[in-house]
């Protein structure tokens, strides 16, 4: 039964197929294009006279001597420093996710234990300040930190960033908890333990794929946030997307597209490769938290 | 779970969402009700030797002094909110009396720039979610019928443009139909117009990103629908078989149905997501012709010279009137979801 079910037609298969290549074609080749352009120079990657130069990199021979050239990579990471915009990236990335990751166990563990009726409200509030738009929320920082002194710094951007990223964490983290049965922390209660020892000890070890998950979207929000980087910090504190934005303001003068090009790949390629590895548990945290919440 | 633990073990998050979420509107509400305090003027006495003149000029120190003690301006209750750059009563006043025709009238208002904003907000809103869906759809049935060991590849290359932050997404896409750049040119070749740029029209831009705005949005339906489609159950599906259905049939008449719940959600979240649309305007360079109320506000506080705490704060609290319109069916689904599992 259950094979003829799922046994397709020829044409099906064919039209399948096609649209699925059609698909990935839209979906990843303008990445690949960027990535061969940004070994090339500015005269291949913008080429209106013949677009092949852009594939043979027939300007790139002639100004540099080779086909590809990592010149624009170079630059960009010492002269447009963007080595300090990553570094600032790496820093803000995991000190958000590590915090975002331990208010957040914390709060939806409870959320899903609890039997009171405020756990609802906290939920339905949690919905409400999670379709906020970040840059309303900028908008009423902006003020009070300048009189505090506290623009412009890491630890600040740090600090809104977890707390903009607690609504979606509390509620994947909720529907995770949901999944792991009462019953093992309330054996545990009876045995004497108090509700952090059952949280830190009983729960948390079963609760890894739930935790990977929610610290996956904490990075992402982290690593690719430009509205609250870009205006609460400083030039020198510019994390990597903020950064690209700067290049790309002050191209037209100085003449230099291509640090940009360089930086958007340099800045996408790591992520792309922490989805890959990590993918499986992107699509079931998506389907626990989209489905559910 | 006792009161007092479930206190402390909610403090810090909701520490954290009352500071940094729950303040940051009321402060933002409490700017809009404030305008930048106006320069002071004093009338200065100049004498030379043809005689003596009085001129006005700016007093730097007593503004300096008054914006030292008010740094938030002097209170205009909700006077921003009524100027030419937001809701524009008089303007729109003045032009209902003015223009002869209904057509005129839509002119004016909508070269106002609060409402040219909401217009492109709302068109981009509403433009892209339809498509998302049907696309995302089919994108997940397709991938559906793939053996497992390409799906992890195909997956994963379906999602990229979701994982992109907008501002890099749009900008790759932006290289690509530049004039010079490969799409762009290729566009050139084929309409035969050497002068032909996505970038010169405002409705060519529109249009630009509101074919970004699909290509961003549709890996989210499609992971949505994929994760749906593995919970359609599989024995009305047999049932259906065995009576003569075909596979368009079963389609039509059992995956879809069940899968109404998991459209209302997508097209609630993208209507929510997209509301809020702002960096493609910038990755795009498209300032000139489509302006988003987030990129108003984006551009209020720009500059750090002089930020404009009290208009951003004004389209800030009408942003959020829009979100709320947009939020309230979401609320209600999960007010009942909610009321059903207790």
């Amino acid at each position: 039964m259950d094979t003829k079910l799922n046994k397709y037609s020829k044409q099906l298969i064919i039209f399948n197929s096609i649209f699925i290549l059609f698909w990935l074609t839209i979906s990843i080749f303008p990445f690949l294009w960027t990535l061969w352009g940004s070994f090339k120079v500015k005269a291949d990657f913008f080429s209106r006279a013949e677009w092949t130069y852009a594939l043979t990199g027939f300007n790139t021979l002639i100004e540099t001597g080779a086909t590809t050239t990592v010149k624009a990579y170079v630059e960009s990471w010492f002269e447009g420093e963007f080595w300090r915009a990553s570094l600032n990236t790496m820093i803000v990335t995991v000190s958000v996710v590590s915090i975002s990751l331990f208010l957040g166990t914390l709060g939806a563990y409870a959320l899903s234990r609890s039997t009171y009726k405020y756990t609802f409200y906290i939920l339905i509030a949690a919905l409400i300040f999670r379709a906020m738009p970040h840059i309303t929320l900028v908008s009423g920082y902006l003020f009070p930190f300048f009189q505090l002194n506290i623009w412009g710094i890491l630890p600040t951007t740090i600090i809104v960033l977890v707390a903009i990223n607690q609504p979606f964490t509390l509620w994947l983290l909720y529907s995770f908890f949901k999944t792991v049965p009462k019953e093992l922390d309330e054996s545990a209660l009876i045995d004497g333990c108090s509700y952090f020892q059952a949280f830190r000890y009983i729960i948390m070890p079963v609760m890894w794929p739930g935790v990977v998950t929610a610290g996956l979207f904490s990075m992402m929000l982290a690593y690719n946030d430009f509205t609250v980087t870009a205006l609460l910090l400083n030039q020198q504190n510019y994390t990597m997307v903020p950064k690209i934005n700067a290049f790309l303001g002050t191209i037209e003068h100085g003449g230099n597209y291509m640090w940009a090009v360089s930086s958007v790949v340099s800045a996408t390629a790591p992520l792309f490769m922490i989805i890959w590895f990590f993918q499986r548990q992107l699509i079931s945290g998506l389907t626990a938290g989209a489905v559910k919440g | 779970m006792p009161h007092k633990t479930f206190f402390w073990f909610i403090l810090p998050t909701g520490l954290a969402m009352i500071l940094f979420i729950g303040l940051p509107i009321v402060s933002s509400f409490f700017q809009s009700l404030h305008i930048e305090t106006e320069q002071i003027l004093m009338e200065v006495e100049n004498c030379d030797p043809f005689g003596c003149k009085t001129n006005v000029r700016v007093d730097v120190e007593a503004t300096e002094k008054l914006r030292q003690e008010n740094p938030l301006g002097r209170f205009n209750g909700f006077g921003t909110y009524t100027d030419r750059n937001h809701l524009a009563f008089d303007e729109i006043g003045e032009a209902w009396n003015t223009s002869s025709s209904m057509i005129e009238f839509k002119d004016i208002v909508l070269n106002l720039p609060f409402y040219k904003a909401l217009l492109f907000t709302l068109t981009f809103c509403f433009a892209v979610t339809p498509p998302v869906i049907i696309l995302g759809f089919i994108v997940a049935l397709s991938v559906n019928t793939l053996s497992k060991i390409i799906k992890g590849f195909i997956v994963f290359g379906t999602i990229l443009p979701m994982i992109v932050t907008p501002l890099i997404g749009s900008l790759v896409l932006f290289w690509m139909i530049d004039s010079q750049g490969i799409i762009g040119a290729s566009i050139q070749i084929l309409f035969d117009d050497p002068n032909l740029s996505l970038k010169a029209s405002s409705n060519l831009t529109w249009i630009t990103l509101i074919i970004y705005g699909i290509w961003h949005n549709t890996p989210f339906a499609f992971v949505v629908f994929y994760a749906a489609l593995q919970t359609v159950p599989q024995d009305p599906i047999e049932a259906a078989y065995i009576d003569g259905a075909s596979r368009y049939q079963r389609v039509r008449y059992i995956v879809i149905p069940h899968l109404y719940p998991v459209a209302t959600f997508i097209m609630l979240i993208c209507l929510m997501d997209n509301f809020r649309v702002f960096e493609p305007i910038i990755g795009f360079s498209a300032e000139g012709v489509a302006q988003s109320l987030s990129w108003m506000i984006y551009q209020d506080l720009r500059n750090e010279n002089k930020m404009l705490f009290g208009s951003a704060g004004a389209t800030s609290m009408l942003t959020i009137i829009g979100i709320a319109f947009l939020l309230t069916p979401v609320l209600i689904r999960t007010w009942k979801e909610f009321r059903t599992e207790r």
